[in-house]
């Protein structure tokens, strides 16, 4: 059984698998313009959760979100289902793929026989669609991967199933009503001033003020826990900045595009002086990359890289604050 | 970041012959997107975390060779798993699956409660038993 599905690659999986889902339902939403709606723009610092044994970082909001967010904002109704037994979650998979839909799944990547094995972590917030199904293998478009993919009928409910945090309990879901009409102008507006408001929020683990409060732990963390450790944890901040998922620099890329194609949407050819903006804010932090990969390589000694790393990423900070209050007022 | 800075950089990716997509402006300066095969700095941080695992796995290793932790302590880093994960997928509390790694509690354990680990490990209760590092 295989459903009529198109399968695009896109850089992020849930903006990815929301973007193919809704095109199948005739509204071409590419992944920038899901990401920017769903206001996925973000940094937040996670001291207390330890994910490979350092601290977490993400540069996108709860796994769910966008989608979630982006959906509210278009009137598009998403239809949502955990299950706590595997054979429920697999019939019902398998009625949607009997009534032609092609269904989200939430999923755990440790499982996922296609991905290279150093992808292959506990990391359970990934995202694909199940278009089909054959008498041994399950149809897979995994918006990670250029082309279709397949996992056979016990590696699918074993990722479904994966367990640790975030565990999914064969998350399901795919969009049952799909209005005729859209306020573009309106959605955009409200989701750009909603994420500015989200990197501007007065928290210390959250959005600019987060920036901050890692930059000046990279000064202090050789001190405090040595440098290896140090260095793990600045690993951990590249990659969850670069890996599969961000098309470059945290996201701020996607949000660039975003921007230009609100510019076209909205007339405003300010956001599209914005989008040239935040390019470069990407460029940065591509650029802090480059150099943490640069201390790290070296296992350098010298308590002055950690210094000026520190340094560079409290002006990124600075640049995406003032971003953001320019943003807000814009819009 | 433009089209033309598009790393293309050896990776785990490359290896598997799989590309990335990534967002870069055109020589107008329009967003599109195209294929990347892989970024250094990200395989650098890539490699550390691989060797930091390796590096536990291998420590583990040693503490069971010496009778300090039981084989559960191993394969548990062997399978990238912390004490949390592990107690999720196997159902236990926390503070049950640390007092396995000790070998004493550990060689006393039922075969129900073995045969848990060794489906989680997708090993068999034999090979979980008699690892010895």
């Amino acid at each position: 059984m295989q459903l009529e599905f198109n399968h695009t690659q896109s850089a992020h999986c849930e903006n990815g698998v929301a973007s193919n889902l809704l095109k199948h339902q005739g509204i071409e939403l590419s992944e920038p313009m899901i990401f920017g709606l769903g206001s996925g723009l973000f940094f937040v610092y996670l001291p207390f959760i330890k994910v490979n044994f350092s601290p977490a970082f993400s540069y996108r909001p709860m796994p769910g979100w966008i989608f979630k967010r982006a959906a509210k904002l278009l009137g598009v109704k998403i239809k949502r289902q955990k299950f706590n037994s595997p054979q429920k979650a697999q019939e019902a998979l398998d009625q949607n793929l009997k009534n032609n839909i092609p269904t989200g799944l939430q999923v755990g990547v440790y499982g996922l026989t296609y991905f290279p094995d150093e992808y292959r972590f506990h990391f359970n917030a990934h995202n694909l669609v199940v278009y089909g199904k054959t008498d041994t293998d399950y149809l897979i478009s995994d918006p990670v991967m250029q082309h279709t993919t397949t996992l056979s009928h016990q590696e699918l409910e074993k990722v479904r199933f994966a367990k640790g945090a975030l565990a999914p309990k064969g998350h399901l879901y795919y969009p049952v009503y799909v209005p005729k009409e859209i306020n573009w102008e309106k959605a955009i507006r409200k989701a750009i001033k909603k994420n500015c408001n989200d990197m501007l929020a007065p928290i210390p683990i959250v959005g600019v003020k987060a920036i901050r409060t890692v930059a000046k732990n990279i000064a202090k963390w050789p001190d405090k826990i040595g440098i290896a450790k140090t260095n793990h944890y600045l690993g951990q901040l590249i990659r969850m900045q670069e890996e599969i998922g961000t098309g470059g620099g945290g996201f701020r890329f996607i949000y660039a595009a975003f921007l230009q194609e609100a510019a076209d949407i909205l007339n405003n050819e300010k956001l599209r002086e914005f989008s040239k903006e935040m390019t470069q804010i990407g460029d940065m932090w591509r650029d802090l990359a480059v150099q943490i990969a640069r201390v790290y390589k070296k296992r350098s000694n010298e308590q002055d890289v950690y210094a000026l790393l520190s340094k560079n990423m409290l002006e990124i900070a600075d640049k995406e604050e003032a971003f953001f209050k320019k943003l807000r007022k814009a819009i | 970041m433009k089209t033309d800075q598009i790393p293309q950089d050896q990776s785990s990716l490359s290896k598997k012959d799989l590309k990335e997509l990534c967002y870069a402006v055109d020589e107008n300066g329009n967003y599109t997107t195209a294929l990347s095969s892989g970024w250094e700095p990200k395989s650098i941080a890539l490699d550390g975390s691989m060797q930091l695992i390796e590096k536990r796995i291998e420590q583990a290793r040693q503490q069971v060779i010496k009778n300090e932790v039981s084989p559960i302590a191993y394969f548990m880093e062997k399978n990238k798993m912390d004490v949390s994960i592990l107690a999720s997928y196997v159902s236990m509390w926390k503070w049950s699956v640390k007092r396995h790694f000790k070998p004493s509690v550990f060689a006393k354990l039922d075969d129900k409660t073995l045969q848990k680990y060794a489906t989680v490990f997708e090993i068999s209760v034999e090979e979980l038993k008699n690892f010895k590092g």
